[in-house]
């Protein structure tokens, strides 16, 4: 039965749910039960965050604290992976995937490949991304691009609760190396979840809204904005359509060209720097693949060429708005 | 105390020894004749280690190697003819031609993986350790590093964490003295790697790593203290490579001499040679009748490797996912 919980509780319930039913799944992390071999509560924490709050408790000697050292547990959750445990590491902000990242790209990622097809490395990486809190360049990336570009990734940008739930589910499930990114503007945002078990498959784009003018591919938070521009825009009689891909490796191609072919126009919006970016990405595939289908040039709406800033005044002038996705879906609906 | 070595023990032990052995020099003289593909990085002369660390671990044991990992992938139970197809590039090797020299792995006996990667298995034995402590079996993992990756904050880490979450975990340091062309007098620190143990609440020893028993039975103190529980140690093995950092380094670098010296009076074949024969306990026809099995396979693995047939575009794509 379906209720409404949020973003951060979908999450917390998927790992609940997937720790009940195979006791191979671990989660560890710096603070994921937060208090460890301290005189007080040794699950003060749940996460820095909240979002593995009451699981130590439920799963006894499963939940387990690290030390900071990510290069050491992220290495660790990929060796037990190597040998059947499905450890979930939570990476806490993804911007500190600069002092572990050897262990996911050159480790987790090439194993399979690099040994013949004769390893499994089902571990999952959890960590929060994105813009929004004031926290500045070293806690405000997205960087889903740069694991994006690594063959033996998966990558996961989920936009809901429901999402949350089942792609967490599934990447818990799947027998590759997951990056599960969790944007953390989205923790509070309400929507209908399941109680059940469920999975959401990778590569599968959800249209979250059909409409026959302009396609808008909108990555994690973006989805939100882009709902808000078209929701504005439908008032002007603009009909948008806007594809969530969900996970940016694999990627739903398809849905991406089918709704291009069918609107000739292109909006790509990822709240991540420009360049090499998922927008620059999608823009090239459709450049690319369904060149005859456009009749305006593709826009991207995206991030600056800068790191995050850290005053407000600066950082909601960095984060893509409804209104610059209005006005870019505009230029191409108008472009002569 | 570690178990008493039988003959069968000490039978094993030569076998290894010389095949790693001979699988390293058929490769330098191969590599020469410029057939080999890419960046090879022999063991020759560091045999006692990988040797006397394996026998004293079965195949639910893990151990991580490193770019210099043929002797710990012979020495952990890896078919040597499917190594050489692989360092050939073949679609019969270990790893289907993928990995090379500095990849071969088979986790069916343990093996994790040599590595390109300096000091990149001392995370994932943590692991493998953990997943061990947690389904609550013996098994103990082994990262072998060199004295570059003991300056690796990977092994930092990776020595705190099994300390931390007491893990069956052996860190075993084979010291060679070069780090690539860099002398570890002038890149480490402290007197001895084992003297970081300490640092990370271990115990550490220093051992002879031309001499198969010493190593054998330190390293079996330290992974029997791990199998009961007691924790991760640090084992430093001192020795030294015959050949260059990769194929074709002339190491001009190290002094004149340097090499042959210690083939001449420290060789850990020709030490154990003399020590089991003066002993009694093997006769010298038994170690040569060894030296010409272990030749002829080992010319057989080369027969083969060069008439194996390359991977196809066929296999570009594959192994890339479990599924995409």
């Amino acid at each position: 039965m379906a209720r409404k919980i949020t973003y951060q509780q979908a999450i917390n319930e998927a790992l609940d749910q997937e720790m009940s039913r195979d006791q191979n799944v671990i989660v560890m992390g710096e603070d994921v039960a937060g208090g460890s071999g301290a005189p007080g509560e040794q699950d003060a924490w749940g996460g820095v965050l909240g979002v593995t709050r009451g699981l130590y408790a439920k799963h006894p000697g499963r939940v387990i604290d690290t030390p900071i050292s990510e290069s050491g547990y992220v290495g660790a959750a990929i060796g037990a992976a190597c040998c059947g445990m499905r450890p979930v590491a939570e990476l806490m902000f993804v911007d500190f995937l600069g002092v572990c990242f050897d262990q996911i790209f050159n480790q987790a990622a090439k194993f399979r490949y690099m040994f013949g097809g004769k390893a499994e490395t089902p571990v999952v990486i959890r960590a929060m991304y994105g813009a929004g809190f004031r926290a500045a360049a070293q806690h405000s990336q997205c960087l889903y691009n740069i694991f994006t570009h690594i063959p033996g990734l998966k990558v996961v940008v989920p936009s809901n609760p429901y999402d949350a739930k089942g792609l967490l589910i599934q990447s818990i499930r799947d027998n590759d190396p997951v990056i599960f990114l969790e944007h953390k503007a989205l923790y509070t945002m309400e929507g209908e979840v399941p109680e059940e078990l469920y999975t959401v498959p990778f590569g599968e784009a959800a249209v979250v809204r059909e409409g026959h003018d302009v396609t808008i591919v909108a990555f994690g938070r973006m989805v939100q904005k882009a709902q808000e521009a078209a929701a504005d825009l439908q008032k002007q009689g603009i009909h948008c359509e806007i594809i969530d891909p969900r996970t940016t490796s694999p990627l739903d191609t398809d849905t991406i060209l089918e709704s291009v072919e069918k609107t000739g126009r292109l909006v790509v919006v990822d709240e991540s720097h420009p360049r090499c970016s998922m927008a620059s990405d999608v823009a090239g595939l459709v450049a690319e693949q369904a060149f005859d289908s456009l009749k305006a040039p593709i826009r991207q709406v995206t991030g600056f060429h800068s790191p995050v800033p850290f005053s407000d005044a600066l950082e909601e002038l960095y984060i893509p708005s409804a209104a610059k996705i209005v006005s870019a879906v505009k230029s191409v609906k108008e472009y002569k | 105390m570690t178990k008493k070595l039988t003959r069968d023990d000490l039978l094993t032990a030569y076998r290894t020894m010389r095949t790693i052995r001979e699988f390293e020099e058929r490769l330098h003289t191969d590599f020469a004749t410029g057939e080999i593909p890419g960046f090879v990085h022999l063991y020759a002369g560091e045999e006692a280690s990988a040797t006397g660390v394996c026998m004293n671990l079965t195949k639910d044991d893990h151990i991580a190697s490193t770019h210099r990992g043929h002797g710990h992938c012979i020495a952990k139970g890896v078919d040597p003819v499917g190594m050489m197809a692989e360092i050939w590039g073949r679609k019969t090797g270990t790893c289907k031609g993928k990995g090379g020299s500095m990849h071969i792995a088979d986790l069916s006996v343990g093996m994790l993986g040599a590595n390109g990667i300096v000091g990149g298995g001392g995370p994932l034995v943590c692991g493998t350790a953990l997943a061990a402590k947690l389904r609550g079996t013996r098994n103990v993992s082994v990262c072998f590093f060199g004295d570059g990756a003991s300056n690796q904050g990977t092994i930092f880490e990776a020595m705190n964490l099994a300390s931390v979450w007491n893990l069956p975990v052996i860190f075993l340091a084979e010291n060679n003295g070069y780090a690539e062309a860099t002398s570890y007098n002038y890149s480490v620190a402290c007197d001895t790697i084992a003297d970081r143990a300490s640092a990370f609440g271990m115990p550490g020893i220093t051992v002879d790593g031309f001499d198969f028993f010493a190593v054998h039975e330190a390293a079996g103190e330290a992974i029997e203290r791990a199998r009961n529980g007691g924790g991760p140690s640090l084992v430093e093995v001192k020795l030294s490579r015959y050949y260059g950092h990769f194929e074709g380094d002339q190491q001009t670098y190290r002094a004149p001499g340097e090499v042959q010296n210690i083939r001449d009076t420290k060789d850990c074949l020709l030490q154990f040679s003399r020590r089991v024969t003066a002993s009694g306990e093997l006769a010298q026809a038994e170690l040569d009748a060894i030296d010409a099995e272990v030749k002829a396979l080992i010319d057989g693995s080369v027969v083969k490797a060069k008439s194996d047939p390359k991977p196809t575009e066929a296999d570009l794509l594959t192994d890339v996912y479990v599924s995409y």
